[in-house]
């Protein structure tokens, strides 16, 4: 039970440059097992994005496939200029931001919880991760049939009951019509927090319990072992987290898809990616859509790499 | 973990120590209830659907929520004559082909970053896992495109390679972390006793990182299973994967409760089985294998 600090970290303890071969062909020998994967990779996901730069330049509507023009940057002037458009990338950024922090918040609490030992431990356990286990889009479908529904959703029934036990008319919100963006963040950290609380309950669980009872012993109270001990142990589960959360949270189709249907301001740039290709039918629109999210995504990317190769240089340090 | 030690809040809760400190145990079991609460809240809407699967359409759409309603399986009866089975067999055959590709591509990708590492192994790894941030939803429109030019439209195996690629870097990664849990004393010691290549890769690195190729499997299933938007777009009638066929009740009217809930927990099976049934290779694959 006593894993050390050094099984957590990502990445290789084997920092060391290959043996020095006779040449070039044992090079090739190395590098070979590593072509197919980097070979398809590129082939599969680089090129497609290399074109989708290349057709963001061009107009061109499929509804009028004679009109295709070279246009420069117009389609990203429409992207951004049209607010509906312009509000995808901030609805994009204000969603994906709420729901990583909100759950790993939420992941948090759960997973300090959970550390403890206590009757029916696994069983809490199991329960909390199912919301994870539900096919997203059959949990959409969860959210916007059975839970938000105004008449016969399960949130509206049990506030009935509770306001018919005191004897107050409850109130009986259109929860997807009143908060549509707040009811799509609802249904992401339901299906998001069992998710970050399993990280994080794996980074709790790889701490040496000697180190927080000799703090104890030393007069340390519970918050200054949380605040000093636990939360600097945490920090790299809790970066894992957020980084990880972030890339699935930012690509999310279905929630947006079946709760709202992109309507209410609650459209986010895959989405709108969706929609301008699918039944717009704007391949330039579309594409410049594509390269800004993109380049929201490197910049999400940059600085979670950066976290990354932190904790290599963490572990290489350590030998 | 068996030394005395002072009553810390961790240790009060092990018996021996739990009857000493009355006031604490208090405390503990406050927060045992606090921790109940929070797991029944997250699992609650799953029941709910659950049940609902098993309710008639009157009882699954009435308001208050007929919790005591009798039971039926006519919603599964539903489910099952609306013809599930070629998208089910449709997921299952693209989950499963790709979740096979990616261990064959990351598999000798990882041995060339761990076991042998290469020149800039760091900045191929980086590579790897740069390509999972770029969003593929970007690359929608050619794919579509060259899928439409080449006639592998509504063709499941065009998914499979897509699948592929989604979930190569995340393979990669694992697996490396993994194959890098291998002493090399190990493996040198064994090639010194003269074992081949083929014997050190079965015999002394298979045994060990077995686990961690089950998480990664695990976890590219789950995320195969579940994928929509390039289903939904790149199929039709023949290769409709689960999720799609899940789409129809988005705009539903009328009575569908029963029906929706059954498809969706239905649907929602091998993944809930294959989760439960693994919770800590679960973590593990999650984590991108930074946590054993």
């Amino acid at each position: 039970m006593t894993t050390t600090e050094e099984k957590t970290a990502v990445g290789p303890r084997r920092p060391r440059a290959p043996r020095p071969g006779p040449g070039r062909a044992k090079a090739w020998a190395t590098r070979a097992p590593l072509l197919p994967a980097l070979v398809f990779l590129i082939l599969v996901t680089q090129l497609p994005f290399a074109a989708t730069l290349v057709i963001s330049l061009f107009e061109w509507n499929a509804l009028y496939p004679e009109d295709r023009a070279f246009s420069g940057l117009d389609n990203y002037e429409s992207v951004l200029g049209e607010s509906s458009l312009r509000n995808a990338v901030f609805t994009t950024a204000l969603l994906t931001a709420t729901v990583v922090i909100v759950s790993l918040l939420l992941g948090l609490g759960l997973a300090l919880l959970l550390d403890r030992k206590f009757k029916g431990r696994g069983l809490v356990r199991t329960m909390a991760i199912t919301p994870f286990l539900v096919v997203p889009i059959a949990a959409a479908l969860m959210w916007k049939h059975l839970l938000f529904n105004p008449e016969y959703g399960l949130l509206n029934g049990m506030l009935g009951k509770f306001g018919d036990l005191f004897g107050f008319e409850a109130p009986q919100p259109d929860w997807i019509s009143d908060m549509p963006l707040l009811a799509v963040e609802i249904s992401l950290i339901w299906q998001w927090t069992p998710f970050m609380m399993l990280i994080l309950l794996a980074g709790l669980q790889s701490r040496s319990p000697e180190l927080s009872e000799a703090a104890k012993i030393d007069g340390a109270g519970n918050w200054q072992v949380f605040r000093y001990l636990t939360l600097p142990h945490l920090r790299r589960y809790l970066e894992l987290g957020a980084l990880l959360g972030s890339i699935y949270v930012v690509q999310n189709f279905e929630a947006v898809y079946t709760l709202t249907g992109g309507a209410l301001d609650t459209a986010n740039l895959p989405f709108v990616i969706y929609r301008e290709f699918y039944k717009a039918q704007d391949y330039g629109v579309a594409s410049a859509a594509g390269v800004l999210v993109v380049l929201g995504s490197l910049l999400i990317a940059v600085f979670a790499l950066r976290v990354v190769s932190s904790l290599f240089r963490e572990e290489g340090s350590r030998g | 973990m068996t030394q005395l030690t002072a009553p810390t809040a961790k240790s009060t809760s092990r018996p021996a120590l739990a009857k000493a400190a009355k006031p604490r145990s208090l405390k503990n079991a406050a927060l045992a209830l606090v921790a109940w609460l929070g797991g029944l809240v997250l699992f609650l809407p799953v029941a709910w659907m659950v049940l609902t699967s098993f309710h008639s359409e009157p009882d699954a759409a009435s308001n208050p929520p007929a919790i005591t309603a009798p039971l039926t399986l006519d919603g599964y009866r539903e489910f099952f004559d609306s013809e599930p089975w070629p998208p089910l067999i449709n997921s299952m055959t693209a989950s499963l082909a790709s979740t096979l590709l990616v261990l064959l591509l990351a598999l000798p990708a990882a041995y060339a970053l761990a076991i042998r590492p290469v020149k800039a192994w760091r900045d191929a790894l980086f590579f790897f896992l740069s390509t999972k941030m770029l969003p593929i939803v970007a690359g929608l429109l050619p794919i579509y495109l060259f899928a439409r030019n080449v006639g592998m439209l509504d063709n499941v195996w065009l998914l499979v390679l897509l699948y592929t690629s989604m979930n190569l870097p995340i393979a990669v990664w694992m697996l490396q972390s993994f194959l890098a849990e291998v002493p090399v004393s190990v493996i040198e010691a064994a090639q010194l006793d003269g074992a081949r290549l083929p014997v050190v890769l079965g015999r002394v690195i298979a045994p060990i990182v077995l686990p961690g190729i089950a998480a990664t499997a695990l976890i590219c299933f789950i995320f195969s299973w579940n994928e929509l938007l390039f289903a939904r777009v790149l199929t039709g009638v023949v290769a409709e994967t689960a999720p799609v066929f899940l789409t129809r009740f988005i705009t539903s009217q009328g009575l569908f409760l029963a029906q929706l809930s059954a498809a969706a927990v239905a649907i929602s099976l091998p993944v809930l089985a294959a989760g439960f049934a693994a919770q800590d290779k679960l973590v593990q694959g999650l984590s991108l294998g930074a946590v054993k």
